[in-house]
C-alpha cells in the first residue's frame, strides 16, 4: 500500500512538473492564439480587449495557477479556437488513440515473440538471416513512411482498405478496429523488429546458462527448454523495452494518424499547437503524459511478477 | 548396469580438431560409487556429461559405447535419450547458484521430472517432492518448496539439485563436482547425504572431483583421469595408499592443504 502511495505521489510530481515545463515553452514561443482567433477582424484593440478577457496578460505563472486550479476542479478549459470546453473534444478522440496504439501494442508482441523465438532457435540458419537483414530495413524506415508505404501497397493496389475513409467507432466499432489495422501496424513495425532483435539475443545468451543444461538432464525436450525454462528468464530484458515501445507508440501514433487521416488525439494537437490554443494542447499533453506514466507503472508491476529476484517493494 | 566402452569426445571448434577424452572405459554396478579424479581440463566433466546424454554439440565428435539398459545412450534418437535422462540417470552440477531456473519456484523444479516421466497428478507430485526435500534434509519443505533459488544458500540449493536429480529413484546419479563451489563444512555434508541416498536407494553413483580426500571418504573405486586419459584405475584404498602413478601421487600430496585448511576454518 505504502508502495502504490509513493508511486501515485511520483506521478503527480512527474504530472506537475511536464505540464508547468510545456506551459513556460508555450509562452516562450512566438505567436499568439488572440491572431487566429480574431482572423481578419483583428484590429489592435480587439485583440488586446481578447487578451484582457482571456487572461493571457497576466504572469504565466499566474496563468498556469488558474490553469491548474481548474484542472483540479475537472475543468479542462474552452478551446479557444473552437469556443467549446475541451473535455468535450478530448473525450471522443481519446478512445481513438488509446485503440490504436493497444493494437499496435498487440501486434509488436504477436509478431516480436514467436519470430524472435524462432530466430534464437535456429540460430545461424537461412531463415534467421533473412530475419536479421529484414529487421535492420525495418528499423532504419520511421512509421511515417511505413505508413505511406502501406496505404500505396494495401490501400492503392490491392484495394484492402480505402485511405481516409475511417470510420467513427460511434458509428461502426467493428469498421472503426478494421481501418486502424493498418495503421496500427504501422506504428508496430519498427518496434517490432527491435523487440525480435532483443527477444532473439536475450534467448540465445539464456540458453548458454546452467540451468538450461539442468533442464535438459531431467529429460526436457528442446522445446520444452524453450518455452518452460527460457523465455520467463529472456522476457525480463524484453519487457522493459516492450514498456518503453508502448510509451513511445502513444506518442508515434501523433504521426500516424496524419498519414491515415484519423482524427485522434495528434490530431487536434497538431492544429491546436498551430493556433496556440493552449487549453487544448495542454489537456492533450496531460492525456498522453498521463498514459505513459500509467504504462510504466505497469511495467514495474509486470517487471516484479516476472523476476521473483526483483521486490515491489 | 551402465557400460562404457572406448568413448572418445572430439572437438572441431578449433583449426584443429582437438580431443579431449581418449579411450574411456567405465563399468558402474548396481549400489556403487565410483569417484572420477582429475585435474581441470583432464576430460572427467566431458566423460560424465557424455553419459548423461548432454554433449549434443555439433562441433563435437564422439566414438564407443554407452551401454545402459541395452541402449547405447551415444547413438540412439533424442527421444529415447530423454526418457532416460531425470528418469533413470539423475545428474547435479557442480554450480548449485546458477544451475537452477533463478524465476521458478523450488517445488516447481524439483518436481519437474515427474511431470516430464510420470502421470502423477499435481497433489501427488508436491507430495513427492516435499517429501524429497525432507529427504535431502532441507528443514520446514513446505516453505521451500514455494521459495526461489535466490532466496537459498548454495549448499540449500545443491540439497534441491539433489532432490530434484533423484525425484524419479534414478538407477544413476552423476554428481559432477557437487561440492567444489561449496563451504567445507557444506561439503562434508553433502558427501554425508549422497552416501546415505546410496544405501538407502541402491543409487550408483559416478562421483566427480578433484578432492581425492573427499572421493577416498566416499567411493570404493576411483578412476584417475588426466589429459584426456585414464591413467589409474583400482580400489579407492588401493590408489589412496598404493598409488602407481605419479600424477596421483601429486594429487595425494595436495591433500594435506585443504586438511590444514579445515582445520583452520572450523
Amino acid at each position: 500500500m505504502r508502495y502504490a502511495g509513493k508511486k501515485i505521489l511520483t506521478m503527480c510530481v512527474t504530472l506537475f512538473a511536464v505540464t508547468l515545463f510545456v506551459f513556460l515553452a508555450f509562452h516562450m514561443i512566438s505567436g499568439d492564439p488572440v491572431t487566429s482567433m480574431l482572423g481578419t477582424q483583428a484590429t489592435p484593440e480587439r485583440a488586446e480587449a481578447l487578451r484582457e478577457e482571456l487572461g493571457l496578460n497576466d504572469p504565466v505563472l499566474v496563468q498556469y495557477g488558474r490553469w491548474a486550479a481548474g484542472f483540479l476542479k475537472g475543468d479542462m478549459g474552452t478551446s479557444y479556437s473552437y469556443r467549446m470546453p475541451v473535455s468535450e473534444m478530448i473525450v471522443d478522440k481519446l478512445p481513438v488513440t488509446i485503440t490504436m496504439t493497444l493494437m499496435a501494442f498487440v501486434w509488436m508482441i504477436l509478431i516480436a515473440i514467436p519470430v524472435g523465438l524462432y530466430a534464437a532457435k535456429h540460430e545461424g540458419g537461412v531463415v534467421d538471416r533473412i530475419i536479421t537483414v529484414v529487421n535492420q530495413i525495418i528499423m532504419a524506415v520511421p512509421p511515417f513512411f511505413a505508413g505511406i508505404l502501406i496505404t500505396f501497397v494495401f490501400g492503392m493496389i490491392f484495394r484492402l482498405f480505402t485511405p481516409g475513409g475511417y470510420v467513427s467507432y460511434q458509428v461502426n466499432t467493428g469498421k472503426f478496429v478494421g481501418y486502424l489495422f493498418f495503421p496500427s501496424l504501422a506504428i508496430a513495425l519498427p518496434k517490432a523488429a527491435m523487440a525480435i532483435k532483443l527477444l532473439r539475443s536475450s534467448v540465445i545468451s539464456e540458453l548458454k546458462l546452467d540451468y538450461v543444461r539442468t533442464a535438459y538432464s531431467r529429460g526436457n525436450s528442446k522445446r520444452s527448454v524453450l518455452y518452460r525454462h527460457v523465455l520467463k528468464n529472456a522476457m525480463i530484458p524484453v519487457i522493459t523495452f516492450l514498456g518503453m515501445a508502448l510509451s513511445d507508440m502513444i506518442a508515434g501514433s501523433i504521426i500516424i494518424e496524419q498519414v491515415f487521416g484519423i482524427p485522434g488525439l495528434g490530431r487536434i494537437l497538431l492544429t491546436s499547437i498551430s493556433n496556440r490554443d493552449y487549453p487544448v494542447v495542454m489537456a492533450v499533453i496531460v492525456c498522453i503524459a498521463t498514459l505513459v506514466l500509467v504504462v510504466n507503472m505497469i511495467v514495474d508491476v509486470i517487471y516484479g511478477l516476472v523476476d521473483p529476484r526483483i521486490s515491489v517493494e | 548396469m551402465i557400460r562404457v566402452t572406448d568413448l572418445n569426445i572430439e572437438f572441431f571448434d578449433h583449426e584443429r580438431p582437438e580431443t579431449v577424452v581418449y579411450d574411456f572405459d567405465l563399468t558402474l554396478h548396481e549400489g556403487e560409487i565410483v569417484g572420477l579424479v582429475g585435474e581441470s581440463g583432464s576430460g572427467k566433466s566431458m566423460s560424465a556429461l557424455a553419459i548423461a546424454g548432454l554433449l549434443s554439440r555439433k562441433d563435437m565428435k564422439k566414438r564407443g559405447e554407452i551401454l545402459f539398459e541395452g541402449v547405447n545412450l551415444l547413438d540412439c534418437d533424442r527421444k529415447t535419450l530423454r526418457k532416460f535422462q531425470g528418469n533413470e540417470i539423475g545428474m547435479i552440477f557442480q554450480e548449485p547458484m546458477t544451475s537452477l531456473n533463478p524465476v521458478k519456484k523450488i517445488g516447481w523444479q524439483v518436481e519437474e521430472a515427474l511431470r516430464l516421466h510420470t502421470d502423477l497428478s499435481k497433489e501427488e507430485r508436491k507430495k513427492r517432492a516435499i517429501e524429497m526435500l525432507q529427504k535431502v534434509e532441507l528443514h520446514e519443505p513446505e516453505r521451500v518448496y514455494e521459495q526461489y533459488p535466490h532466496e537459498l544458500s548454495g549448499g540449500m540449493r545443491q540439497r534441491v539439485m539433489i532432490a530434484a536429480a533423484m525425484i524419479c529413484d534414478p538407477k544413476i546419479l552423476i554428481a559432477d563436482e557437487p561440492t567444489t563451489a561449496l563451504d567445507v563444512t557444506i561439503q562434508e555434508q553433502i558427501v554425508a547425504l549422497l552416501k546415505r541416498i546410496n544405501q538407502e536407494k541402491k543409487t550408483a553413483i559416478l562421483f566427480i572431483s578433484h578432492d581425492l580426500s573427499l572421493v577416498h571418504q566416499l567411493c570404493e573405486r576411483v578412476l584417475v583421469m588426466k589429459g584426456g586419459y585414464v591413467v589409474e584405475n583400482g580400489s579407492a584404498d588401493e590408489i589412496f595408499y598404493h598409488p602407481k602413478e605419479e600424477y596421483t601421487k601429486k594429487l595425494i600430496a595436495a591433500i594435506p592443504k585443504v586438511v590444514r585448511k579445515t582445520e583452520k576454518d572450523s
